[in-house]
């Protein structure tokens, strides 16, 4: 069991981050590809919880990937305000297929 | 199949056996590890995806309110109403053993509880209000989201290796070790028939000298 330093932050366009200051949670905005990068590389090593929307998460892809074989930082894409488009789904469906071989959960509910 | 290479000893064979063993138990093993990850992790992955839809639809919902409000004022104010908060979300963190693999845990833990709204109902409007009210109540249905989620992930990773693991040792491993010790029986056992082959024909020899 190890404890580590429990902050929330949230990266992502303006109008999608801003309303998360309210809530006393650590706010980013960022615009554009490499800010993104740098952003969620540097929080990687400072907060444990870091939500992201499915922008960002497609613009710093490779560094998300570097953090999905250890327990902290979860990284979470959110739908920003102007839409879902459906990655955080998408996650889901590539982890049922990933782990069954067919996807079972999503084929169920079409039928 | 290929068969290993080794030398046909008695030797080599009772090692191959032993290896043999270990194999088929080892393989029988991460099979039932791999049986039961997979249900803990349809387990996780229902609930993951019922939160995400969740969540997704709350969240849309809360996001759009803020829209509006940043729209019915100006962006300065609303900055400056969310600029100092009153609340802080701070996590208790630690991690969870779910079938050897390390999963995120956390809870949150309350801060001293002030005002959820951190400015003036006079300055803006009350889709500011919703969108807060509405995002504070979600909170919680999001860090359960990224808590499942992240263990739904290093969970499916688990299992696609455990996977490879199995193959390896089902359809490599056993079958090469099978075809080398029958390899090895076979070989031990020709030597032996060779061997009685030249004593009876040694014997018959000097029989027929002594004629």
């Amino acid at each position: 069991m190890s404890t580590r330093e429990g902050s929330v932050a949230v990266v992502g366009d303006k109008d999608s981050v801003l309303a998360f200051k309210a809530l006393g949670v650590d706010v980013f905005p960022v615009d554009n590809e490499d800010d993104a990068k740098e952003r969620v590389h540097m929080l990687a090593r400072t907060h444990s919880v870091i939500y992201v929307t499915e922008q960002v998460a497609l613009w710093a892809a490779t560094y998300l990937k570097r953090y999905s074989a250890r327990p902290y930082p979860v990284v979470v894409p959110i739908p920003s305000a102007s839409g879902s488009q459906g990655l955080g789904m998408a996650g889901i469906k590539a982890n049922v297929e990933k782990a069954i071989g067919a996807d079972i959960l999503f084929d169920k509910e079409d039928k | 199949m290929a068969k290993l290479n080794v030398n046909p000893t008695r030797m080599e064979l009772r090692r191959l056996k032993n290896r043999l063993k270990t194999a088929v138990r080892g393989h029988k093993l991460l099979k039932d590890k791999s049986d039961e990850m997979v249900r803990r992790f349809m387990l996780y992955i229902r609930e993951n995806k019922r939160l995400r839809e969740e969540v997704e639809g709350e969240l849309q919902a809360a996001l759009n309110s803020f829209m509006l409000a940043r729209a019915t004022s100006s962006d300065a104010t609303i900055e400056e109403a969310v600029a100092m908060p009153g609340t802080t979300v701070r996590l208790k963190t630690s991690s969870k053993n779910v079938m050897s693999v390390e999963v995120p845990v956390f809870e949150i833990e309350k801060g001293e509880e002030s005002e959820l709204y951190p400015y003036s109902f006079a300055s803006v409007t009350s889709e500011l209000d919703d969108a807060i009210a509405s995002l504070s109540k979600l909170m919680p249905k999001l860090l359960k989201l990224a808590e499942v989620e992240k263990t739904c992930n290093m969970l499916a990773d688990e299992i696609e290796k455990n996977r490879r693991r199995v193959n390896a040792l089902e359809y490599v491993m056993i079958p090469q070790l099978e075809e080398t010790i029958k390899y090895i029986t076979m070989k031990l056992d020709e030597n032996e028939r060779g061997a009685t082959t030249r004593l009876m024909k040694v014997k018959s020899m000097l029989e027929e000298r002594k004629d």
